[in-house]
Order: C-alpha cells, then sequence, then structure tokens
C-alpha cells in the first residue's frame, strides 16, 4: 500500500478550505498551518502561466526529516505515511532544516508538528479533512499501488508533476497539469 | 524565466527564511571542535610525554579540565535548544545510524570519561593544592602512568574520540540535504582543523595564563614538539615556541585550504550550490565571513605569528584571541547563512 494525494491543479481556485479544514481537524495553533495555499506565476507578459497548489508534507519515499531523526520520532508508517511520534520528539529541528519543502514547524507544545495525511481518518475509511472538503474536487486520496484506484487512474492518464523531485526525496503529493 | 510564488504559510521560524537554529547551535559546534581539538591535542601529548613532566600538565591536564568545562557549556547551549526538553531522555532510547545527532550523543558519552582519565594523568602536577587534599588523585596519577598500555590507552582514545567529534559536528550539518551550503563532506574536516586551530590558541592562551613568566616554556609544548619527537626521537626542547606557533599556522593553512576547497566546490556544482555559495561571496553574508572568518580569524593570526616566528614582534595573547573569534564566527555564519539557503531559490524549467 502507498498512500498518495494527487491534485488537480486545473481546478484548484485556491479558497483555502482545504486549509481552513486541516486546522480544525487537527487542532492546529493559531498563526500555523500544516497546508498552505500558494500562487506560482511564471513568464512575462503577456505570456503568463499561473498554478495554484494546495501544498504540504510530500510524504516521501526517502524522507530526509526520518533519517536525521535522532530518536525515531520522525518515521514511516504503514502507506508510506510520515508522522511524528509526540513523545518521541525531543524538539532538536533537525527534521525542520532537513525538509527542502519546509512542511514542518515546532508546535507551541515544542514537539515537530506537520501534515499527517489524517491518517486517524484514513485508518476509519474516512478521506482527509483537507480532500473531503475540497468543493472544486480537485484534490485526490488512495493508493498508487492499487492500479483501479482513482489516484492510480489519474496519474496514469494526466500529465503531472511533483514538487523539488530534484531533491531525490522522491514526493508523493503530484500535481495534475 | 521570471517567476513569483506567493504562499499562505508564515510559520514561525519557518517564513520567510528559515531560522529554526538560533545562537545555542552555532556556539554548541564552536565549543564541540574546541573540545575535539583539546582531546586530540591531549592524546598526542600524553603519548609522547614523559611521566611526571611538568610541561605535559597544559596539554593533557588543564586542556582536559577547561574542555570538561566548556563541553558542560556546550550541552547547556544544546539542552537550550530544544524545543521539547522533558523528552531529552529519548536520545539514550535508540540508536539511529543514519542521524548524525544520534552518534553525536553517544560520542558526547564517552567525551567525558576519555576526557577526565587524560586529566587525572598529570593532576598532581597541575593543581598540587588539590593532589595534597585528596591524595588519592596522586594515587590514581602514579596507578596510570606506571602502566604504559593503559596510558597508550587513554592517549589513543582521546585523539579517536576526538577526530569522532570534531567531524561529527561538521556531519551534523552536512547531513541536511535540504540546505545546499551545507550539502558537502567538507564541512567534517573543515570544522576539526577549524577545532583543532581554536584548541591550539586556547591552549596557548592557558599556557600564557596559568604559568610565572620564567616557567613558560611558551607555546612550543604543545603539538608539534611532541609530534617530532615522537616520529624522530628527538628529546623536549623547551625553547621552541616558534615550532608550535607553525602548528597552529599548519591548522589555518589547513583550515584556509579546506574553506577554499568548500566554496570551489559550490561555486562549480549546481546551480543551487552556486546561489548558496553566493551568500558568502557576494550575499549578505560576505562581509562578515570575509572579515571575521578569513580576515580576522585566519589571515590576521597568520601574519601575526609567522612574524612572531620572524622575531620582528613580540609574542602576544592577540592571535589566539583572533582564532578564538574567528572560529566562533565561523559557526555562526555557517549555520544562518545555510539555513538561508534553499532550493527553491532556483527558477526550474522553462
Amino acid at each position: 500500500m502507498r498512500y498518495v494525494m494527487v491534485i488537480d491543479t486545473k481546478r484548484c481556485v485556491g479558497c483555502m478550505d482545504c486549509v481552513v479544514a486541516c486546522k480544525t481537524e487537527n487542532n492546529v495553533p493559531e498563526g500555523y498551518n500544516r497546508d498552505w495555499i500558494t500562487e506560482e506565476v511564471r513568464g512575462k507578459n503577456p505570456t503568463l502561466q499561473m498554478e495554484i497548489r494546495s501544498e504540504r508534507c510530500n510524504h516521501c519515499d526517502r524522507p530526509p526529516c526520518v533519517y536525521c531523526c535522532p530518536t525515531g520520532a520522525s518515521h514511516i508508517h504503514e502507506g508510506g505515511v510520515v508522522l511524528v511520534t509526540h513523545e518521541k520528539c525531543i524538539g532538536c529541528k533537525a527534521c525542520i532544516a532537513a525538509c527542502p519543502y519546509d512542511a514542518r514547524f515546532v508546535h507551541p507544545e515544542g514537539y515537530i508538528d506537520k501534515c499527517t495525511f489524517c491518517i486517524h481518518r484514513v485508518e476509519q475509511g474516512l478521506k482527509p479533512a483537507c480532500v473531503s472538503v475540497c468543493p472544486t474536487h480537485c484534490m485526490h486520496f488512495g493508493d498508487l499501488e492499487d492500479p483501479q484506484s482513482e489516484v492510480a487512474r489519474l496519474l496514469s492518464s494526466r500529465a503531472h508533476h511533483s514538487l523539488l523531485p530534484q531533491t531525490g526525496c522522491q514526493p508523493h503529493v503530484f500535481y495534475l497539469t | 524565466m521570471p517567476l513569483e510564488l506567493t504562499t499562505t504559510r508564515h510559520n514561525p521560524g519557518i517564513d520567510p527564511l528559515l531560522h529554526a537554529w538560533g545562537w545555542e547551535i552555532p556556539v554548541y559546534l564552536f565549543i564541540g571542535g574546541l573540545v575535539a581539538g583539546l582531546m586530540i591535542i591531549a592524546g598526542v601529548r600524553l603519548l609522547v610525554a614523559k611521566p611526571r613532566e611538568r610541561q605535559a600538565m597544559v596539554c593533557c591536564t588543564l586542556g582536559p579540565l577547561v574542555g570538561l568545562a566548556l563541553l558542560s557549556l556546550g550541552m547547556l547551549a544544546l539542552f537550550m535548544d530544544l524545543s521539547h526538553k522533558l523528552y531529552v531522555w529519548r536520545l539514550y532510547l535508540s540508536f539511529e545510524p543514519t542521524a548524525p545527532m544520534s552518534w553525536g550523543s553517544y560520542i558526547l558519552l564517552l567525551v567525558y570519561p576519555a576526557l577526565l582519565a587524560n586529566a587525572l594523568t598529570h593532576l598532581p602536577e597541575a593543581i598540587p593544592s588539590l593532589a595534597k587534599r585528596f591524595p588519592v588523585l596522586l594515587t590514581i596519577s602514579d596507578y596510570i602512568l606506571a602502566r604504559q598500555r593503559m596510558v597508550i590507552s587513554i592517549g589513543v582514545s582521546n585523539m579517536l574520540i576526538g577526530v569522532a567529534l570534531g567531524v561529527y559536528t561538521g556531519v551534523l550539518i552536512s547531513g541536511l540535504p535540504a540546505r545546499p551550503l551545507w550539502n558537502t563532506s567538507l564541512l567534517g574536516p573543515l570544522f576539526l582543523f577549524s577545532g583543532l586551530s581554536t584548541a591550539a590558541a586556547l591552549l596557548h592562551a592557558i599556557l600564557v595564563i596559568s604559568m610565572k613568566e620564567e616557567d613558560r616554556p611558551a607555546f612550543a609544548d604543545i603539538l608539534l614538539t611532541s609530534l617530532a619527537r615522537w616520529s624522530q626521537g628527538r628529546g623536549p626542547d623547551t625553547s621552541i615556541a616558534p615550532i608550535l606557533t607553525r602548528a597552529d599556522n599548519s591548522f589555518l593553512t589547513i583550515e584556509l585550504g579546506l574553506l577554499m576547497l568548500f566554496l570551489i566546490g559550490l561555486v562549480t556544482s549546481t546551480e543551487v550550490n552556486a546561489q548558496a555559495a553566493a551568500l558568502l561571496l557576494t550575499g549578505a553574508y560576505a562581509a562578515p565571513f570575509w572579515v571575521l572568518v578569513i580576515g580576522i580569524g585566519i589571515i590576521t593570526p597568520l601574519i601575526l605569528q609567522f612574524l612572531e616566528l620572524q622575531n620582528r614582534i613580540r609574542h602576544t595573547l592577540a592571535p589566539a584571541v583572533l582564532v578564538l573569534v574567528g572560529g566562533l564566527a565561523l559557526r555562526f555564519i555557517l549555520v544562518f547563512a545555510g539555513q538561508e539557503s534553499h532550493w527553491l531559490r532556483v527558477v526550474a524549467g522553462p
């Protein structure tokens, strides 16, 4: 099993519902974000291109945050989901410095926090909070190793990219273009 | 192609530029390198010292004692950096082979007993009043020095653990692939030789401060005398201050060479690495890097010590102080500039 998230940039309007849903579902403190919206504008007028993305931890296959964690708090859970065990985290911040996506932050309670792919919901058969509230249905979540899954079909039929693949981290959040 | 990124994220410590590590980590890295240098010099000196050789006490006892105190300060700085402090004991409930910090936490456990053992060898000579009050110190010293195998074990273990500690302080940050400025294994040897030069400078300072004018065997006591004696069978020469000054100059020259290789390697690598190097070469950190690290921390002490060797100026504490300032500045600048270096600074794709 390999959980992935697929986000259709042709449909995303940057409404931030996913951001609000995440903060509500996961009690993310005020002033902090586990997911966020990025607008990328390329080119020169009049040939400008814009891509709106909902971004978060990429749950990499080769996660440098896990490799540098001195206590094993950062670990790879079933389905390839990268998680932090709060009771093991000492707050050394090595994982923050190791993440090329700057997806982690220090929770006000001291431990390191980040997107969990809402694994507590997924294990109950639900979708992550951000996916479930998306009004344009641009976000998809599922098992990449299941060829019949929606995410597998989308990735096999649509052009897509991931963020900073040149870092070698093998990110697992994909953006349809 | 021009590219503009706008993000709604503004996490404290992360945005707009990463600043997760403050002053604590550079101070810890500086002290770690310094203690590593003290261990290596203490180990070498112990191996070549004659039992009860008074000159050995500076390197073999005062150095390690200062090292123990400094390392405790460094550990305190590291502890202060932790944001989940009550769980620090978790470091010792597991060993993570891919995590430099895990290696470091166990290396630090070995540093204390190794430094203490080295200090005990010549403690009665270094602090006679303490030995009078606690005669057991003399007994321990006699016990160790009477056993050549034990002396060799203590000396070699100090050298090896010192090298491991010095290299670890560099690998700690070079093992983080997200920061292009740190992506070079040269940081290990760079921090090791920087640590050796700062340790030699500190021992020089201790030597000058702790001994009476007429007793000073000068800086000469410390390393190259020992190495020369060890390798060529020469006797100790207390009037060779110039040789140890040359030792410090050697460390500084190697450090300068490694810094140049570090910059050349980045500039000639990928675009992200070249942009990271630009932070030091022409960017926000260029002035402190060239003035504090290269100018004040390496070039000036090299020139001063060269002139001392030529007997053109008096031997003073100035080069030692400058080397220490430069070593500290090197850690601060590399840690802060490294956090600012980022893959996203490069516009990828057409």
